[in-house]
């Protein structure tokens, strides 16, 4: 076939439209010795890009922990990090954002995040065994943000089950900073036998290249320069930057290349994820110190008429790079025959140190890879404190009343008055009628029926959650736990972040997000060894942003260091801004830890009448970025809770201590909503049959929206046996932790001082219906 | 027992099945690929969940092609037992081995949760441990397992006993309130003619140990151990 495209000429409209600054491009020509040619331009567009080389984020990357025992493959080194696990296992994890391509074609946006990150984690020779997500939108009173909430839900239901990795858990909140710019970050687990790891370096001159799995066609060209900018009105124009995801395609190329590690036929391999086969080539070979050569023609397509620009770039789905041993291409080549796939050979490696792209033989763009990669331009960026931080210090709680409301106030913040007047009447409707005055009962209610807080069934019940039989709690835990067959361990997982704590104050929000997420994984009786995150924020330019950046990167960092959990990876994305604004800071952690004896898990749900109920540290007036602030006053003020490391420390070593000794029938963490919602949560084990508590909370001279509703940090419900009372207050005494017994379990109803009470089956019933109600169901 | 698990490209639910006919069932067990035309000799053959052929056309539509099912219609005529769960159940309705079709879930959603099921037939391999009308909790994990077929097909599937499982309360109620996928006439399972296939779209292999959550699943290995001991 001949060619009748001509390349456009380099102009400095084009350069722009790549995303080049003018020192960028002087840069460029002076690594080339002369003017990059179109293919070459966008080759570096696309690699210089936020997405690949981290040029605004690597100065502050820098500052987390990257350091621990156990680390096999540390934060920066490969696609994803690996921590030894004992028996001779380790693991692979890592959580990835596909924010702007969900918030253009949630569908398919989501379906592949979630592919993306699956071939990161079986790209290193482990078996993806968990994913996560993390998900975030604006309210779900308005008709776009539930169509994103389908789209995505779909998404990762379509992609994940039909795969057949089980989504075991997650996180999602609802709030109107994240309109029009959905957040969609997706976790991936893995394991492998440690002698199974295979590195994404190029070894070995004269070792071919091999091109593996699905066709390139146009699709998702310029993906990672689309992510590396803000969505506006126009972004929809961009779809075409969005891939489109085959599972089925990508279950079989899993398999193949998990087969592929085992054979010894390989010295590494790279799926070709943001930049395509443009990434795959250039770091693979700057990773091995080598130079690279392939020839286009060879590229399998399924599109005709690509030019060499458009396959450089080309971000279909599915796809990987493989390096193979000189000698054993039938080897590779059989294996994929096998799974009916392409593997066809692209290039070989060279000695010196240039890529070299040919088409049909002729030289089409020749680069060193390191350009491309290790040397990259890297920038500090500006940084000053926001403007609306003065305001939102300067609050007062003394401001509002320690009341319960009027019935139309207790309604969600930021819906029409019409729907808030529907809301509340149906509130009242299962209320008592002398009730008018409003209640706390309303107040709980209120607090239960808001899509952050209430059940996320309607979601979860949309992904195959148990495929694998390794699910051992079903999603609804504090955290996720899977059994390793034929191993006694079970790994906990956790993903959170609070952006609305981030936003009101970073430092200590990017702390919180740490702790809350090991707390989580501590409950279930683990103990947190790694973390990664994705750091979903603003546009880095503005200052504001850069500062929001810089101070969550500390708090995580400081919070990492305390609690001896490093980060291994993860991934940063910015220009998360609509029209008018940035959305929350939302640096999203994934926590993962290890349960040494699967058989003394704790669940988070209370288990036997009778049990006794404690509340394990203490509550202060801190009602600062709290939900009860948001949903029942409207109000994004105050500072968020303080959070004391040494003491977080003390208290999660002392869950996984109770957990080992087997005193613990139920821990829960109390996060958003307080103690009320939190022990509202306890009863909901049984779909259908919830338990029941009476609470007694001692006069501590605490507002009454306080000792229901505070989001003090570093607490825990939980419940034991009375038998065990003795041994668990001894146990609690001599780690000089702060504790109440505060009440027992009971069968059917929650009765919290003389505040609340309520039926558990009504608390149950707002709880489960308040997603699918506004879903329409 | 001696068993197999037939893998097609798309299937996800092979481990499982594997782990629990060997690990619980202690069973000799072994994978076979679909483009195998000849089946080991073997007491059980198990159609495995999942996407084959990722759910292009229809659901079990192109799996039914695979050269292995040509041994698995002669497995069934020499009257082996052949238990297909989920997208295999799908597969065995195409393949014409069982009566009737998959439509997509009511709700048009993928639904994945423990469900309770009624043993309505305690006379087939699969079902000989259970009592009549007794409750087991499965789990299902389908977007297309809303069964249906004709009315004399359905009259025929009752006649002769061959609905094994039905959608219920965990009371053994049924109505409509029970029944996640708007199946016709709640149907959970249904048996071939001489019993000796069942198809399933509810997953036995998830509930059968302590530390899932459940054992109900367990029941229907013992019914396959006792009958072809």
């Amino acid at each position: 076939m001949t060619m009748t495209f001509t390349e456009p000429e380099i102009t400095k409209e084009l350069i722009k439209i790549h995303g080049i600054t003018e020192a960028e491009y002087a840069r460029i020509c002076d690594i080339l010795g002369r003017e990059p040619n179109y293919t070459e331009l966008g080759i570096f567009s696309v690699m210089w890009s936020e997405h690949c080389s981290y040029k605004n984020s690597k100065p502050i990357l820098k500052l987390f922990p990257k350091d621990g025992a156990n680390l096999v493959v540390k934060a920066g080194e490969e696609n994803a990090g690996v921590v030894d696990i004992g028996d001779g296992f380790a693991i692979a994890f890592k959580i990835e954002s596909h924010n702007h391509p969900s918030a253009v074609e949630p569908f398919q946006g989501a379906a592949t995040g979630v592919g993306g990150i699956i071939r990161d984690i079986f790209t290193m020779g482990a078996r993806p065994v968990v994913l996560m997500n993390s998900l975030r939108f604006g309210s779900l009173d308005k008709d776009q943000n539930k169509n994103y909430l389908r789209g995505v839900v779909g998404g990762i239901s379509h992609y994940g089950n039909c795969i057949g990795i089980p989504t075991v858990g997650g996180e999602i909140y609802f709030d109107d900073f994240y309109e029009g710019n959905p957040l969609v970050n997706a976790f991936c687990l893995g394991i492998l036998k440690k002698e199974d790891l295979v590195r994404a370096a190029a070894t070995g001159v004269g070792n071919p290249v091999y091109y593996v799995g699905a066709a390139t066609g146009r699709d998702g060209l310029g993906g990672a320069a689309f992510a590396s900018r803000e969505l506006t009105d126009e972004s929809h124009e961009d779809r075409p930057a969005v891939q489109v995801g085959d599972p089925f395609m990508e279950k079989l190329l899993l398999e193949a290349c998990l087969e592929l590690a085992k054979s010894d036929a390989i010295v590494g391999m790279q799926d070709m994820g943001a930049a395509g086969l443009t990434c795959s080539t250039s770091e693979t070979a700057a990773k091995g110190n080598l130079g690279v050569e392939i020839d286009l023609a060879q590229v399998p397509r399924r599109e005709t008429g690509m030019i060499p620009y458009e396959t450089m770039l080309s971000e279909s789905q599915e796809r990987m790079l493989v390096i193979a041993k000189k000698g054993k291409e039938r080897v590779v080549e059989e294996i994929f025959e096998k799974w009916d796939l392409h593997a066809v050979k692209i290039g070989e490696l060279k000695s010196g140190n240039l890529m070299q792209v040919f088409d049909h033989g002729k030289l089409v763009a020749q680069i060193p890879p390191k350009a491309l990669t290790d040397e990259a331009p890297v920038y500090v960026r500006e940084e000053c404190e926001p403007e609306y931080l003065k305001e939102t210090r300067a609050f007062d709680l003394s401001q509002i009343a320690d009341a319960p409301l009027p019935s139309l106030r207790g309604v969600p913040y930021g819906t029409t008055k019409q729907s808030r007047t529907e809301i509340a009447s149906a509130a009242l409707g299962r209320l008592p009628r002398n009730d008018d005055e409003g209640s706390w009962n309303q107040t709980l209610l209120c607090l239960l029926d808001s899509p952050t807080i209430a059940s996320k069934a309607w979601i979860y019940e949309q992904y195959d959650h148990m495929v694998r039989t390794d699910t051992v709690f079903l999603p609804g835990h504090d955290a996720a736990l899977v059994r390793v067959k034929g191993m006694k361990k079970g790994i906990a997982i956790s993903t959170d972040v609070n952006g609305l704590y981030c936003y009101l104050d970073p430092f200590e929000g990017g702390k919180i997000a740490v702790a809350e997420a090991a707390r989580n994984v501590a409950c279930v009786g683990a103990k947190p060894i790694a973390v990664t995150n994705c750091l979903n924020f603003g546009n880095p330019m503005k200052p504001e942003v850069f500062w929001q950046f810089h101070r969550a990167a500390d708090g995580m960092s400081e919070a990492c260091r305390k609690l001896g959990t490093p980060v291994t990876g993860g991934n940063v994305s910015f220009y998360n801004e609509n029209p008018r604004g940035a959305i929350y800071p939302t640096p999203t952690i994934g926590m993962v830890g290890i349960l040494e004896d699967i058989g003394k898990r704790v669940p988070s749900f209370f288990k036997k009448e009778g049990d006794f109920i404690y509340l394990i540290g203490t509550t202060y007036d801190e009602l600062g970025g709290s939900q009860y602030l948001l949903t029942v006053h409207g109000l994004r003020k105050g500072m968020p809770p303080r959070l004391n490391l040494d003491f977080e420390l003390k208290l999660q070593n002392f869950l996984q201590a109770c957990a080992s000794d087997r005193l613990l029938h139920s821990a829960h963490d109390l996060s958003e909503g307080g103690l009320a919602v939190a022990l509202a949560e306890c009863l909901f084990g049984c779909a259908g049959k919830p338990m029941g508590a009476e609470v007694n909370l001692p006069q501590s001279g605490l507002r009454i929206d306080s000792l229901l509703f505070s989001e003090s940090q570093s607490r825990v419900l939980v419940s034991i046996a009375r038998e065990e009372e003795n041994s668990f207050e001894k146990k609690v005494h001599s780690s000089a932790i702060p504790f109440q017994q505060i009440g027992v379990v009971t069968r059917d109803h929650l009765k919290i001082g003389s505040w609340i009470e309520l039926s558990s089956r009504e608390l149950e019933q707002t709880y489960r219906q308040a997603i699918p109600r506004r879903m329409g169901e | 027992m001696k068993a197999c698990v037939v893998v097609f490209p798309g299937s996800n639910c092979d481990s499982d099945c594997w782990h629990v006919l060997k690990d619980v069932a202690k069973s000799d067990v072994q994978f076979v690929w679909h483009k195998e035309s000849l089946l080991p000799e073997v007491d059980l053959i198990v159609l495995p969940g999942g996407f084959s052929y990722g759910d292009y056309l229809r659901t079990g539509a192109i799996a039914r092609f695979s050269p292995v099912m040509r041994s698995v219609e002669e497995h069934v005529r020499k009257g082996y037992p052949v238990l297909g769960i989920c997208n295999g159940f799908q597969v065995l309705l195409e393949a014409g081995l069982l009566p009737g079709a998959m439509l997509r879930n009511r709700n048009l959603q993928f639904i994945c949760r423990h469900v309770y099921l009624k043993t309505e037939n305690t006379s087939s391999p699969f079902t000989n441990c259970l009592k009549h009308g007794e409750v087991l909790r499965v789990p299902i994990a389908h977007g297309e397992g809303n069964y249906f077929c004709d009315e004399q097909t359905l009259e025929t599937l009752e006649a002769t006993n061959r609905i094994a499982f039905r959608y219920s309360s965990e009371t053994g109620e049924l109505d409509e309130a029970f029944n996640p996928n708007g199946s016709l006439a709640h149907i959970a399972g249904i048996l071939n003619e001489k019993g000796n296939v069942l198809g399933m779209m509810p997953h036995p292999e998830r509930v059968s140990e302590a530390i899932l959550g459940g054992e109900d699943g367990k029941k229907i290995w013992d019914s396959i151990l006792s009958a072809v001991a």
